[in-house]
């Protein structure tokens, strides 16, 4: 018991001193955070313009991007910019505390990708008190919650792909895999790309703001024109192994897709794999909507035939640089001709050109990937 | 029935607390218990010692109410009795302190003492919402320790787990001896104590018994056993082999017996 | 004389008394005493220190809205937490905590907003599914023997499904729904502050709780049946009604936590409370309240609540990325825990 008894107490010092040592690291590191925003900023720091960019997750490289394109934007326009995102996709409870805490800081403006509906009340009250809210890549629920909406036109991208898949079908029947990003939720992207294809097929939609309720078979008026039998929509959380067991139940339930629209890139890839695994990836035309730097060189290797490029980078960067022009002049961002929010582009990006449809080949993709 | 049953010199018109007749345990085809008597006089300490599957639990069990046994009868100051739960036993005022003590650790030892029985306020604060009389039952331990004679747990508000060994046993017989029981049956109540604190222990029963209280004691300690019992109820093979006094016989006689390398 | 035991060495007895003696002379042990018997001062400690160190860093935060905005950021994970706190006292864990949450604030909101019940009926019933999911885990864990944390896992993905199926994922809007529904999240002055109706609400629930958990036979019992189950069973607990009761006191507490919720954001959210069940473990952890039960306090878990929220706003005031956030977080719950271990050797 006795010589139990000195290793133990050492063990306790140990301890203590770990905690001491843990805390200062923490507090040093947040020294260390304030005082380098500090010096470049110069003398100024107290002059400098604040923004918050919240998004919705850092686990999805998509917004991993647009916080380097507004830190890119942020240093070069000498604004204090703060980075805050959702814990997972769908986390608005996050999201609220950073609104709330961009207020309590005095920041000039938020740049937020909101998580869902709920982010709306506490975005209202930034906007009482005086912040300029830009909502990037998806507006808010309802719109008006942001002053502007800096996105990509989800529904122009989703027609882009579709109208090349027509060409690409050349008068075939079309039998086609929808891969969309929930069945248990309903966001504005999801339906936008999913009905925007089918439009740009040429195939009736329906509630165009509802997925899965347009006719199973029919034809398509898209290209030449022919019959299409929709197999199914499946859910991938928009990651490769929803994708793929996505892929794997449509297959199931029809072996002879030939036409597959994916949510995004990770899904497509997803999905390419379950093709694969079937034999099946040389027949079947996979589309697909974001341009991420990986996703375009799926398109160079074939995994994916088209993908419509949007450009996260370039929303960020016009985000603050919106702020900083607000801050100093007072001039806001206006909405796009014929749109509710500022269209920030988006191109078809493929290796097989398809006639009237415009496209940039991947090389040309791969030197703007996500508009770095 | 080879065994002898003594009774305690000059109890004989005495009435026993605690009677038992003819118990009979069995579990499937194993017999437990075979028709075992015992009887417990008022300021007696009984031992029960016996080997591994001896039938000392069992009977223990039936005693206490944790087991119900297949025949015969059970009578606490004569009138029968049939326990079906532990709590049928400690309303007749039997209390049991089990091997594994049966505290809660990181309560203090008046709450311990009033677990499961505590006290409320008087008036609103108490029937309405159901407020604990903490001063009450502090002070109501107190006296009662004191009346115990248990020395050793001076402040009340110690969490358990602070005690030493022999104090927190203490804490359990002021548990089973304290607030009107009639009866208290300690399970091995020396086994993981040490020498200082297993004397404690002992001085604890012997202080209860003479203030009247009788207590069965189970255990191996055969010294302990001798030390403290006024009788001693030797179980073997299911059965009573005999009733001894520590006079009657030396340890290697009752260790003979438990054996059945001799009869009583 | 196989039977008889051999009395211990000699050396036995001056062991102990050494022991005793150290014991005694450390003034390591002496705090760990007052630890032991008081659980919250060292939360209580560290968010002093935090708010301190957090107010050198950035001059906003000691601002009285700031400090304001913190207690309501927390409101919800606090609420949840004191019913977290309950079933850890009692030596479980609950991961369905958020999931229950949810679904009640679902169950309140579509009740009063698209089948028109009156407020208070929608408020009730909401209620009714606090205590009907409670009843369901503590059924589960007291008739089946199963552990909590297998149970709650079940039951978690069982209300996030119930909680999907029923609301089609749709959101409700507080706009849409009658004042009391929202009540929890509108605000009243005090001074220069607004204070939000919400936190109140959370802060009664800790006083009543703490009340009920520190002063009542029922509250004992929960202690001492996370303490030591069999214990407390020989003590003539009803050990299995305790744990019930438990359960279903969660419930409730969940259920005005849903209300909490409802306010806070001003909408019934599906997708509300990714984490919760996560957040509200730590801070009944950070709090000092023991994983292994029978020991802690609701004051702490509302100070380990607080001890979040400040890191949180705290070092987002100073400019941190969300992820030095959640590092922090981790940090702080294997400090506690380790803590927590430190102090459970007690003269063991």
């Amino acid at each position: 018991m006795l010589s139990s008894k000195a290793p133990r107490t050492m063990t306790h010092r140990l301890l203590a001193m770990g905690a001491v040592l843990t805390l200062g690291t923490l507090s040093l590191t947040a020294c260390g955070g304030t005082s380098t925003a500090t010096t470049s900023a110069g003398s100024s720091s107290a002059e400098k313009v604040g923004v918050s960019l919240i998004v919705k997750t850092t686990t999805n490289p998509f917004f991993v991007s647009m916080q380097d394109g507004a830190k890119k934007a942020a240093e070069a326009e000498g604004v204090d910019l703060k980075l805050a995102a959702g814990k997972a996709d769908g986390d608005e409870d996050t999201q609220i505390q950073a609104i709330e805490n961009a207020i309590s800081k005095g920041d000039k403006g938020i740049l937020i990708t909101p998580n869902g509906p709920s982010v709306v009340d506490a975005l209202k009250k930034a906007k009482d008190a005086g912040l300029f809210v830009i909502a990037l890549d998806t507006p808010p629920d309802p719109a008006d919650a942001a002053d502007i909406t800096f996105a990509t036109d989800n529904f122009a991208a989703g027609e882009l792909i579709g109208k090349w898949t027509a060409a690409q079908l050349d008068g075939k029947q079309a039998t086609i895999a929808l891969i969309d990003l929930f069945d248990d939720k309903v966001v504005s992207v999801d339906y936008n790309r999913d009905q925007g294809f089918l439009t740009g097929l040429g195939i009736d939609t329906a509630d165009a703001k509802k997925n899965g309720d347009e006719a199973k078979t029919g034809n398509y008026t898209g290209g030449k024109g022919g019959s299409y039998e929709i197999v199914g929509s499946q859910a991938s959380q928009g990651a490769e192994d929803g994708g793929r067991t996505a892929m794997e139940t449509l297959l199931a339930k029809n072996p002879n897709i030939n036409v597959v629209y994916t949510i995004n890139e990770p899904a497509a890839a997803g999905a390419f794999e379950a093709l694969k695994a079937a034999g099946k990836e040389k027949d079947v035309l996979v589309v697909s909507v974001d341009g991420g730097c990986t996703g375009v060189n799926n398109v160079k290797s074939g995994v994916i035939g088209a993908t419509a490029q949007q450009y996260p980078v370039k929303m960020a960067e016009l985000g603050v640089k919106a702020i900083v022009e607000i801050a100093k002049t007072g001039k806001k961002p206006a909405n796009s001709e014929g749109l509710d929010f500022y269209n920030t582009g988006v191109e078809l990006v493929t290796d097989k050109p398809a006639g009237g449809v415009k496209s940039i080949t991947t090389t040309e993709a791969s030197d703007i990937c996500w508009g770095k | 029935m080879t065994a002898t049953h003594l009774e305690p010199a000059g109890t004989q018109v005495r009435q026993p607390i605690l009677q038992a007749r003819n118990l009979v345990k069995t579990f499937g085809r194993v017999v437990g218990l075979d028709g075992v008597s015992l009887d417990l006089y008022p300021g007696e300490v009984l031992a029960i010692i016996g080997d591994n599957g001896a039938g000392k639990s069992t009977l223990i069990k039936c005693l206490t109410g944790a087991e119900i046994p297949d025949t015969g009868e059970l009578m606490v100051s004569g009138q029968p009795v049939h326990f079906k739960r532990p709590q049928d036993a400690r309303a007749h005022g039997i209390e049991t302190v089990y091997q594994n003590l049966a505290v809660s650790p990181a309560l203090d030892v008046a709450s311990n003492l009033f677990l499961g029985r505590e006290e409320r306020r008087a008036g609103l604060l108490g029937s309405v919402f159901r407020m604990l009389d903490t001063k009450g039952m502090r002070t109501k331990a107190k006296q009662e320790l004191t009346r115990l004679g248990i020395s050793t747990l001076q402040d009340v508000t110690v969490p358990v787990e602070n005690l030493s060994g022999g104090q927190r046993q203490a804490v359990a017989v002021a548990r089973a001896a304290a607030f009107g029981s009639k009866v208290v049956v300690l399970d091995e109540p020396t086994a993981a104590l040490g020498v200082r604190e297993s004397n404690q222990v002992l001085q604890l029963v012997r202080d209860l018994r003479d203030r009247g209280l009788p207590v069965i004691l189970i255990s191996h300690n055969m010294p302990h056993v001798f030390d403290v019992a006024d009788r001693i109820h030797i179980q073997r093979l299911g059965k009573c082999a005999a009733t001894i006094t520590p006079q009657s016989h030396t340890m290697t006689d009752a260790v003979a017996i438990m054996t059945g390398a001799a009869t009583a | 004389m196989t039977q008889q035991q051999i009395a211990g060495p000699p050396s036995a007895e001056s062991a102990d008394l050494a022991e005793e003696f150290l014991d005694r002379q450390t003034p390591l042990s002496r705090i760990r005493n007052i630890l032991h018997r008081y659980p919250a001062v060292s939360p209580a400690l560290v968010l002093l220190i935090s708010v301190v160190v957090f107010g050198l860093l950035n001059d906003r935060f000691l601002r009285v809205e700031n400090l304001s905005l913190i207690t309501q950021q927390v409101s919800v994970v606090g609420t949840l937490a004191i019913a977290q706190t309950l079933i850890i006292l009692t030596a479980g864990i609950d991961l369905s905590v958020g999931a229950v949450m949810i679904l009640s604030s679902m169950v309140m909101a579509q009740l009063a907003v698209n089948s028109g019940l009156p407020a208070p009926i929608a408020l009730l019933a909401g209620l009714v599914v606090g205590l009907a999911a409670g009843a369901l885990n503590g059924f589960l864990v007291t008739r089946f023997r199963l552990p909590p944390f297998i149970v709650t896992l079940g039951t978690l993905n069982i209300f996030i499904a119930l909680t999907l199926l029923y609301s089609n994922g749709a959101t409700v809007r507080g706009s849409a729904m009658p004042d009391l529904l929202t009540w929890t999240g509108t605000t009243f002055p005090v001074g220069p502050v607004r204070i939000s109706t919400g936190v109140v609400v959370m802060l009664l629930l800790y006083i009543a709780i703490a009340f009920i958990l520190g002063k009542t036979a029922w509250g004992r019992h929960v202690y001492a049946v996370g303490d030591d189950k069999e214990a407390a069973r020989l003590a003539g607990i009803a050990v299995n009604k305790v744990l019930m009761s438990v359960y279903l006191a969660a419930g409730a507490v969940l259920a005005v936590g849903a209300w909490i919720q409802i306010g806070r954001t001003n909408a019934a959210s599906p997708n509300a409370g990714v984490d919760l069940n996560l957040d509200s473990i730590t801070a009944v952890v950070i709090g000092g309240t023991s994983l292994f039960g029978g020991r802690g306090s609701v004051w702490g878990t509302l100070l380990g609540a607080l001890i979040v929220g400040v890191f949180r706003n705290g070092l987002s005031l100073a400019g941190l990325d969300v992820l030095y956030q959640t590092l922090a977080v981790g940090v702080l719950i294997i400090l506690a825990v380790s803590i927590d271990q430190w102090i459970r050797k007690v003269k063991s």
